[in-house]
């Protein structure tokens, strides 16, 4: 066989990286801990349906890339990567059952064998059916690929509601039930684990008929929208934006309480990363040492407020002011001694200021000010006369409020003289410089609005949780914020918060996955900035020149398509 | 205008010297106090330089790997920490084998080795797997956005170590022929430090020359100048950079192994703060820089090592090595005040960093 | 304009749903609400343990103990399946508090088995209580909790882990009383748990008529300790005590040998690092060196139970100290639903502040770790702490000891 013929029937070799990875989702022990968690209900598991969306995914790819697209081809393409996946599965097993990997692997258990055989006793008739599910699958694939878009899309939008529905059953069914009339409709979609059939088979009906008649119909409302004249247009504007106004105001009553926690952990890194976007985002300095700002507002509204260290009793708004200017001067110190470091010098310089400023709280040495390893409890509450913000859902309006804020705040300063001298500096500090911009000034003021901002974030921080430990204000939360602007798109607010909400909100969302948490939190920064380099919501220019350079005048859309695949 | 200039930069350069001046004195002062106060003998302090130095050689092997990577992308590979583990861990396994079978202690050379290519196998595929999947497609996208694939590519890495693997901690075993240790005078060089030291020098130098001497060397130097021009000269640059994975993971493997040797425990989490001390390092010596990375590794390991001893005990600081991080950290912001592209980085930086 | 009605329609309805929730009340059986189970419904247990990130061997371990109590229960309760869910509480406040949100926010949850990390805890049990839920943490050791001016916020939390106050007095009397040593050096890794205890430790030291001649702090994540080693070789201790965890135990102990001046200095730690991984981590160093831990010599034979068992369903030994106290903590739960749990037919019905009554009322339960009896502030671990002196024969078979060195009873 020569090499274009498989650069036609890609079956073969994308069926055995799939295998890959399917052998790896078994052996680090996913798929055996998802098993315990059923999808719907008695029918199948959520560690069954990681393998089946795998290698729906991967029997898919196989019909696209097939070429000439003829159907029998796509099919067989399919059917063959399905087969060859499930065969190195079939090998897995049967290696694990002849000798024992489990002086290495640690998850390759009797149990998850059992389950990769479905509950065969006999390897034979296991591996029989294992093959033949994947040859199902690739089938499956291989038709949906060639249906009309319509159809496939109705279907594919319906499974993975399906599976989403099923996976975070534990989040929706507490939610509905504490909706009155809903209560019945949660108890009847939900069974104890998982979606009951009845529930599941309306949900995917619901969900695919929708799906279908928004592409069918989508596209006509959308363009009566776009054709509308100027007055009525700004009205629907107007009418959407006191929506979204009044949907935020009532959002945490309306959730509940673990999502308005999550909506106020999500805030948090919302205030932190709209900060960061200044100084990375507009001003381009690299910055990972971040949560020192954080750490300082904290421990201020901290030392201040609480009675165990005893020095001051404030109240929280008292302590504030002081945090946000402790914060902005620690921002000014900072700035000063790194300002002529450059690009990723400058980035291990504030990553080491971060550690030091964490080494320091955790010190023996400053303990009676600082409370070392202990660290600080009872911080007080924010106060508005009887108003206590203690519960999740009254933090809430607190960031809310912060937030918007900050957000007015930095929007007013990107659009200024200078957000344009920041901006000017990031794309060349030796030509901003000779276009007069004071270097100094420009680079010390985006270190100290961006500090700032994070010390506010640290300051409702400390008030939120009540306690400040040493450990809270580790490198991984600076690197996170990082992860939330450029995920976002750098430079662009509103992708601060698409960030924030994508890669804060869903991993405590994901938190009852505990242990692969952190593992598919990895796989999709990967994923996302592959697919979408320019982050979820670029700010325009930005993304007119990253995609200048390879394809001139391409739509956000074609843009996306055109970078290259992984 | 220089004189313009020269009047606008004066007063951060005074606060920023002043800054370095203080904590210079202040480090002066307490090195002082310390010696005055005589609680360490010749031998102690010879004893923690030599601590330092181990340390050291391996920070700066892993080092290496950051070094040729940003030389040739011009990005941080926050993922090498991650290479640096999946190494050892793997090779956890033949070790303990080579143990329980006898091996080890029967014929250390060649178990050693096998353990040692083991590793760097390992690591290579690994550095190489990443460069494939996560960065060469991001080749023309801004700087940052391979720095966050880097990240997520650590954390789905340790991961899935973590999975394969388990959560607990494996040792090493105890290599008989490594045990004790060399006397010299005063010098007291346990045996595997020595080893540690002396191989991770051998690598150092060798990859040293290799990058200097040899033509595969010469071509890895000119993609690190200028991609295109290589490209022009007939350099294929993306074998070059692989090649550049290569050499970083397996020079991570080997750090690896060395690691194991000194500290025995391999973990998941393992490569974490290695990584980020060896990156400190590359960053300290001039990132970009070969002999750079290697003396950054070995300053960075005597800072840790003698600094809280030198620095804070005559100053009364409880505690001092809870600080060593903050005391490694200080002195590398005040190496970079000083000099702003590292110890022996400048030519790299005034040009591209 | 039919799509501002609309509009309008659908805002009037998600304000009507948001009032309504807000106006749900309990039934009125128990001054917290009850839960019902029906008929194949499952009793909801729920854990926060620090699963995943540096310390994930802890949680892992103690989720296994709760694990294998479930399993010894048959998996059922009353007739009624028992179900674990679980959430990720970071080994630390911020994710202590959203972890117990969310177990908070779901009104199946009986009971909840948590924290590891007493700095979860602290935010969390609250939050816990205020949802009328109880807790009972296998691993939190820091007095704070389980002190008597913790505040009413507190009222549903327990723990079987030893309160620091006493190991770490037991620790220093050890020393003193049985070693006869003048002078001692500690070393704490940062963390809340090793902080105190070798706070106690000095205090009680002191008071006993002993110097300390320094007190030392590293990282958890150090790793090259020799020269914090050599450091407090110039001191001259006779005697180190370092109640830290497996990683940063494990290498002290290695490398004190390798210092010159501590050839034959004491060696003691706590139960953080009593455990089967401490030994694969030291090696044949802590031969001779002394642990601080509950003493289980009376249910020797439950213990080698529940190490089969562990080795069956894990392929592992456990891997960290706390498995038996999260084993503990799910029993007492166990008993006291058993003894709570109202009837109703198939249909049980279980009322909170009954549940963590029965709890707090927990007398004389044989568990692991001992006779489990929980005084008025939660505390429920047996007070007899004994110290261990390892042998090259358990370390080899990466066993604990089995009978006490010394006991202070």
């Amino acid at each position: 066989m020569d090499t274009t013929s498989t650069k036609e029937f890609p079956g073969l070799r994308l069926g055995v990286i799939g295998g890959v990875c399917l052998v790896l989702l078994s052996l680090i022990g996913m798929v055996h801990a998802f098993n315990q968690r059923e999808i719907v209900s008695e029918v199948i598991s959520m560690g069954q349906t990681l393998l089946l969306f795998t290698a729906a995914f991967v029997a898919y790819m196989a019909a696209v890339r097939t070429r000439p697209k003829a159907p029998g081809r796509i099919l067989a393409a399919a059917v063959t990567a399905g087969v060859v996946m499930t065969a190195l599965l079939a090998l897995l097993v049967l290696i694990g059952q002849t000798v024992n990997m489990r002086q290495v692997f640690i998850n390759a258990s009797p149990a998850l064998f059992n389950a990769l055989l479905f509950y065969q006793e006999n390897f034979g008739a296991g591996a029989a059916l294992l093959l033949l599910a994947g040859a199902a699958v690739g089938f499956f694939t291989g038709l949906l690929h060639l249906m009309p878009a319509l159809v496939r899309r109705a279907l594919i939008t319906g499974l993975c509601s399906l599976a989403v529905a099923g996976m975070l059953q534990d989040l929706i069914a507490p939610v509905l039930s504490a909706w009155g009339p809903f209560a019945p409709i949660g108890e009847w979609i939900f069974s104890g684990n998982g979606l009951s059939v009845s529930g599941a088979l309306t949900l995917f009906i619901l969900i695919a008929g929708g799906t279908a008649a928004w592409t069918a119909k989508g596209d006509t409302v959308r363009h009566k929208v776009i054709r509308m004249e100027a007055g009525p247009k700004r009205r629907l504007k107007l009418a959407a934006l006191m929506a979204a106004a009044l949907v935020l105001i009532v959002l945490p009553h309306a959730l509940g309480l673990f999502l308005s926690e999550v909506l106020t952990i999500v805030g948090l890194y919302i205030l932190l990363g709209l900060g960061l976007n200044i100084v990375v985002g507009f001003a381009g300095l690299l910055d990972l040492g971040y949560v020192a700002f954080f750490a300082i507002g904290s421990y201020t509204v901290a030392i201040l407020t609480s009675p165990e260290i005893g020095r001051f009793t404030m109240t929280f708004w008292q302590a504030l002011p002081f945090a946000i200017i402790f914060g902005v001067i620690a921002g000014v110190m900072l700035g000063v001694p790194v300002l002529k470091m450059r690009g990723d010098y400058l980035a291990i310089a504030t990553l080491g200021f971060g550690e030091i400023i964490r080494i320091l709280v955790l010190s023996d040495a400053l303990r009676p000010w600082l409370g070392g390893a202990q660290g600080i409890g009872k911080i007080a509450k924010a106060q508005i006369g009887e108003m206590e913000f203690a519960t999740p859902q009254e933090v809430y309006y607190l960031l809310l409020a912060g937030c918007i804020l900050v957000g007015f705040i930095s929007w007013r300063l990107r659009d200024s003289r200078l957000g344009r001298a920041w901006m000017a500096m990031r794309e060349d500090e030796d030509v901003a410089q000779a276009m007069g911009i004071n270097l100094v000034a420009t680079k010390l003021l985006a270190f100290a609005t961006g500090a700032g901002f994070s010390a506010l974030s640290g300051a409702i921080f400390a008030s939120k949780i009540g306690s400040v430990y040493p450990h809270s204000f580790n490198v991984m939360i600076s690197i996170n914020i990082l992860c939330v602007i450029i995920v976002g798109g750098m430079g662009s607010m509103p992708g601060v918060v698409v960030g924030a909400l994508a890669l804060v909100g869903l991993p405590e969302l994901l938190r009852e996955f505990a242990e692969y948490r952190l593992l598919v939190y990895g796989a999709a920064l990967v994923a996302m900035m592959l697919l979408r380099p320019e982050g979820l919501w670029p700010e325009a220019t930005h993304q007119r020149e990253l995609h200048d350079s390879t394809e001139p005048a391409a739509t956000p859309a074609a843009g996306a398509a055109a970078a290259p695949p992984g | 205008m220089v004189k313009n200039l020269r009047e606008r930069m004066s007063p951060t350069d005074i606060v920023m010297w002043s800054i370095g001046g203080i904590l210079a004195i202040l480090i002066v002062w307490g090195t002082a106090s310390t010696i005055i106060k005589g609680t360490y003998s010749a031998r102690h302090w010879i004893d923690f330089v030599i601590f330092g130095l181990a340390q050291g050689s391996i920070y700066a092997l892993i080092a290496m790997g950051y070094t040729m990577v940003y030389g040739v992308l011009r990005m941080i590979n926050f993922a090498h920490s991650e290479v640096f583990m999946s190494g050892p861990y793997t090779a956890y396994f033949f070790a303990a084998y080579f143990h329980r079978s006898g091996l080890l202690d029967s014929h250390p050379v060649i178990s050693l080795v096998l353990v040692f290519l083991v590793s760097m196998a390992t690591s290579v595929m690994i550095a190489v797997l990443l460069e494939r999947i996560a960065y060469r497609p991001l080749r023309g996208a801004p700087r940052l956005v391979p720095l966050i694939t880097a990240i997520g590519a650590s954390f789905f890495l340790q991961y899935v170590f973590r999975g394969l693997y388990g959560s607990g901690f494996q040792a090493y075993p105890v290599i008989s022929a490594l045990e004790g240790q060399f006397t010299l005078g005063p010098i007291r060089v346990l045996k595997f430090q020595a080893l540690v030291i002396v191989a991770a020098g051998l690598l150092m130098v060798a990859l040293y020359q290799f990058t200097q001497r040899t033509r595969l060397g010469k071509a890895l130097r000119s993609v690190s100048e200028d991609k295109e021009a290589s490209a022009l000269m007939g350099i294929d640059v993306d074998r070059m950079i692989s090649m550049t994975f290569m050499i970083g993971g397996a020079a991570a493997g080997a750090a690896g192994v060395l690691y194991a040797i000194m500290f025995k425990q391999v973990h998941f989490f393992m490569g974490f703060i290695p990584g980020i001390k060896a990156f400190t390092a590359a960053v300290l010596g001039g990132i970009g820089n070969i002999p750079g990375a290697m003396l950054g590794g070995i300053f960075l390991g005597l800072v840790e090592s003698v600094g809280p001893s030198l620095f804070l005990d005559g100053l009364g600081i409880v505690a001092p090595y809870q600080l060593k991080d903050a005391i490694a950290f200080t002195m590398l912001v005040l190496v970079l005040i000083f000099r702003p592209s590292g110890i022996l980085g400048e030519r790299l930086a005034v040009k591209k960093a | 304009m039919k799509r501002r009605f609309a509009l309008a329609v659908a805002l009037a309805l998600v304000v009507a749903f948001a009032l309504m929730s807000t106006a749900q009340a309990a039934p009125p059986k128990d001054p917290l609400g009850v839960i019902t189970i029906k008929k194949g419904q499952p009793i909801h247990i729920a854990y926060w343990m620090v699963v995943a990130g540096p310390d994930a061997s802890l949680g892992e371990d103690t989720k296994r103990g709760v694990e294998i109590a479930i399993a010894d229960k048959g998996g059922k309760l009353l007739g009624h399946p028992i179900k674990l869910t679980g959430q990720d509480e970071g080994c630390g406040p911020e994710g202590g508090q959203a972890s117990t949100t969310k177990i908070a926010s779901d009104p199946t949850v009986v009971a909840a088995v948590g924290s590891n990390c007493s700095s979860a805890a602290r935010p969390g049990a609250p939050i816990l209580w205020k949802a009328g839920i109880s807790t009972v943490s296998p691993s939190n050791t820091a007095p704070y909790l389980t002190d008597p001016k913790r505040g009413p916020e507190y009222d549903g939390y327990l723990r079987t882990a030893h309160n620091d106050k006493v190991q770490g007095a037991v620790a220093a009397q050890f020393a003193i009383k049985k070693m006869g040593v003048k002078t001692a050096a500690t070393i704490h890794d940062g963390s809340v748990y090793a902080e105190q205890l070798q706070a106690v430790f000095a205090e009680e030291f002191k008071k006993l008529g002993g110097t300390i001649t320094s007190q030392e702090a590293v990282a958890p994540t150090d790793t090259d300790m020799r020269p914090v080693l050599t450091k407090i070789a110039t001191g001259k201790p006779q005697f180190i005590y370092y109640p830290i965890f497996i990683a940063a135990a494990g290498h002290i102990t290695r490398q004190v040998k390798e210092v010159a001046g501590l050839e034959k200095v004491y060696l003691m730690s706590a139960d953080g690092s009593f455990s089967p991984d401490f030994y694969k981590a030291a090696g044949e160093t802590a031969v001779g060196m002394f642990h601080s831990s509950p003493d289980f010599s009376a249910f020797a034979a439950g213990y080698k139970g529940f190490l089969d068992k562990h080795q069956k369903k894990y392929g592992e030994k456990p891997i960290a100290p706390f498995h038996a106290h999260g084993y503990d903590a799910a029993m007492i739960i166990f008993a006291a639903i058993e003894k709570v749990a109202v009837k109703d037919g198939d249909t049980i019905h279980i009322g909170r502040k009954a549940l963590r009554d029965a709890l707090y009322a927990t007398k004389g339960l044989q568990g692991l770790t001992g006779n489990l009896t929980c005084d008025k502030f939660g505390d429920c671990a047996d007070p007899r702490i004994a110290v261990y002196q390892q042998t090259a024969e358990n370390i080899k078979k990466l066993e604990n000891p089995q009978t006490p060195f010394w006991k202070p009873y």
